[in-house]
């Protein structure tokens, strides 16, 4: 197992957010993790690598304890963030947003090639301003500084967001090809059908807590995902 | 790549540039502005480490004048304080003896024995360092204007302390303080006959710190104290330990401050509470901003000109209101400074009067890219 949370508590000041969940992603996975807005699923990743501090529980990343680490240190333990909103250092080359990426890597300059094969067009745009890219392409700029860790899994905070339904299917696409290539994904996403079609399982967040878990397959036909995004009165007012 | 001047022929220009202006002003019969030249080179210095601290680092510092003061005041209280008061000490006759110590006569004449200079320099950038990591290291893991809250009080509290102590000569300050000799036959005072001399010194000096830092803020810190600046959860999430960076940059640039406040204390023999003032750390802050914050080489030149201008007097008694306005004017108005501005204006100027099929190999990069590289063009255009 390659991330393995137990019981995770976090939130903000005295309002907790996330109430305790578990969940694991094994190696070579697409995992989804769903639910509505302020379902929790971003402060609990954030908590995971450290961003915001954990009130409780266990956070194992291959085997080893990192709970309570600074966040830039989980960069060491082979877990990358694509934070929400893809946080492209806008004042920044291309080029320099990937080195940055490989801050950690001592080998970023070898990397940055194969990152460049792998985005083509990254290598086109390698000297113009992370700012001045489109939104598609800021996402695989995400993505491609992620990789320049050489990271085994693979945090991804709502890829989707803000993006053409064209777009969104490309970069839905490379994740599943970065799996294929022996990648390990937990994607958090509103976007229910898109990571469905794409992940191995999911589980489903609904005000801090999971409250379905499964195979992508099985979820996909699951009313209860629907309901998790339409809140409780939902069977009374849609049928 | 864009088409631009390389760093070492920038430099090359800037240092023929700087070595010109003394004969420029002697054909002029104007030799007596090399003082206050001298001074804000020194000044220069102090804005130049704020340039790290505010425009890669992205903190607000409202403390660098007391670091100055620290700075000055450690070098002008040990190098005026007499050691030959305590004769009962039993290493006196050993450290009269070594080269720790100097004996002279003070303003009246006496012989006095001090510290040497050098001993003063290196305890004045210990007590800084000391001094930048206490006040940083908490404000630092904040986010936020901590820092600048922070600096702010301290600055004030340094203010404060000098005006009521004794031994730093409360409102009066410190005078009688020696000359530096730097060896290789070079001296740091305020003598006329030293005058040209004392003007290379400033700008080898701040040339050498400017070499330093182009270095810096080109390497892999620089970029992260630049994706610092950005984004600091993204470059956090990037293996970036980004509080101890921004304690480095800190620590840093208080440094330079310090040092320039030990030599221009030497060089004008003296110093005065007045420099650890709220005010002369807005000021600092004023010319980084008119300087363009990130760029290294606008915060210099425009430093050192508001600077001369300044201790020329041409502001009158209307100086800190001149600097005050020119803030917010560049908060309002210009947030980039008005050299980037003013360096794309004469870009577009220049594109106009090219052939439009003519377009220069930087024609991909969009005209309305983000700031910071347009102060790469005005690095190109103003070296």
């Amino acid at each position: 197992m390659l991330l393995q949370v137990k019981n995770l508590r976090c939130g903000y000041g005295s309002l907790e957010v996330v109430h305790g969940i578990s969940l694991h992603v094994c190696a070579g996975e697409i995992v989804g993790l769903l639910g509505a807005n302020g379902a929790g699923k971003t402060s609990l990743l954030k908590s995971v690598v450290g961003l915001l501090q954990p009130w409780q529980g266990e956070i194992h990343v291959d085997g080893r304890p990192t709970r309570g680490q600074a966040a830039w240190r989980s960069i060491s333990h082979s877990m990358v963030l694509v934070p929400e909103g893809k946080m492209i250092f806008a004042d920044l080359t291309v080029r320099e947003n990937l080195l940055i990426g490989g801050y950690r890597n001592p080998d970023r300059a070898m990397q940055i090639e194969i990152v460049f094969d792998r985005f083509p067009l990254l290598r086109e745009r390698a000297s113009q301003l992370g700012g001045t890219l489109s939104g598609g392409e800021q996402q695989m700029l995400a993505l491609g500084r992620a990789l320049m860790a050489r990271p085994k899994i693979l945090l991804l905070d709502e890829p989707s967001l803000g993006l053409a339904p064209l777009m969104v299917k490309e970069v839905f696409t490379e994740i599943v090809r970065m799996r294929d290539q022996g990648l390990t994904v937990l994607l958090v996403e509103q976007n229910v059908t898109a990571t469905l079609q794409v992940a191995d399982r999911a589980y489903v967040m609904e005000t801090g807590d999971i409250i379905l878990e499964g195979n992508a397959a099985d979820l996909m036909h699951n009313p209860e995902v629907k309901r998790a995004y339409l809140g409780k009165g939902a069977k009374e007012i849609w049928e | 790549m864009k088409p631009r001047l390389k760093p070492g022929l920038s430099f090359t220009l800037l240092a023929a540039a700087l070595i010109v202006v003394p004969w420029i002003l002697r054909w002029a019969d104007m030799e007596y502005c090399l003082t206050q030249l001298t001074m804000s080179l020194y000044y220069a210095i102090v804005v130049l480490g704020l340039c790290l601290v505010m425009g890669y680092a992205g903190q607000v510092s409202l403390g660098h004048g007391a670091f100055f003061a620290i700075g000055g005041y450690t070098s002008a209280v040990l190098t005026t304080c007499d050691v030959s008061k305590w004769q009962t000490a039993a290493w006196l006759g050993w450290i009269k003896q070594s080269p720790f110590c100097m004996a002279r006569e003070d303003l009246f004449g006496n012989p006095i024995l001090t510290l040497s200079p050098w001993v003063a320099f290196f305890a004045a950038m210990a007590l800084a360092f000391v001094v930048a990591n206490l006040i940083g290291y908490p404000a630092l893991r904040l986010r936020g204007h901590y820092l600048a809250m922070a600096t702010l009080g301290f600055g004030m509290i340094v203010n404060k302390v000098i005006l009521g102590t004794a031994f730093t000569g409360a409102a009066d300050g410190i005078n009688g303080v020696p000359e530096w000799n730097l060896g290789l036959g070079l001296t740091v005072s305020g003598k006329r006959a030293l005058r040209i001399e004392n003007y290379f010194i400033a700008s080898g000096l701040l040339l050498l710190l400017l070499v330093l830092l182009h270095n810096l803020v080109r390497s892999r810190v620089g970029r992260a104290l630049q994706a610092i600046h950005d984004r600091e959860t993204a470059a956090n999430a990037m293996g970036i330990n980004t509080a101890l960076y921004k304690l480095k940059a800190f620590v840093l640039s208080a440094l330079m401050a310090a040092m320039a406040g030990v030599f221009l204390t030497h060089y004008t023999a003296g110093i005065g509470p007045s420099e650890a003032g709220a005010l002369k750390s807005v000021r600092y802050v004023a010319l980084a901003a008119a300087g363009g914050m990130s760029s290294l080489w606008g915060v210099t030149g425009m430093s050192t000109l508001l600077n001369y201008m300044s201790l020329r007097g041409l502001f009158g008694s209307y100086d800190n209101a001149v600097f005050g306005l020119l803030l917010i004017g560049i908060v309002s108005l210009a947030p980039e400074g008005p050299l980037k501005p003013l360096a794309r204006l004469l870009r577009r100027f220049v594109g106009a009067c090219r052939p439009p099929n003519a377009v220069g190999p930087d024609a991909a990069r969009p005209d309305n890219g983000p700031a910071r590289r347009a102060s790469d063009q005005t690095q190109c255009l103003f070296p």
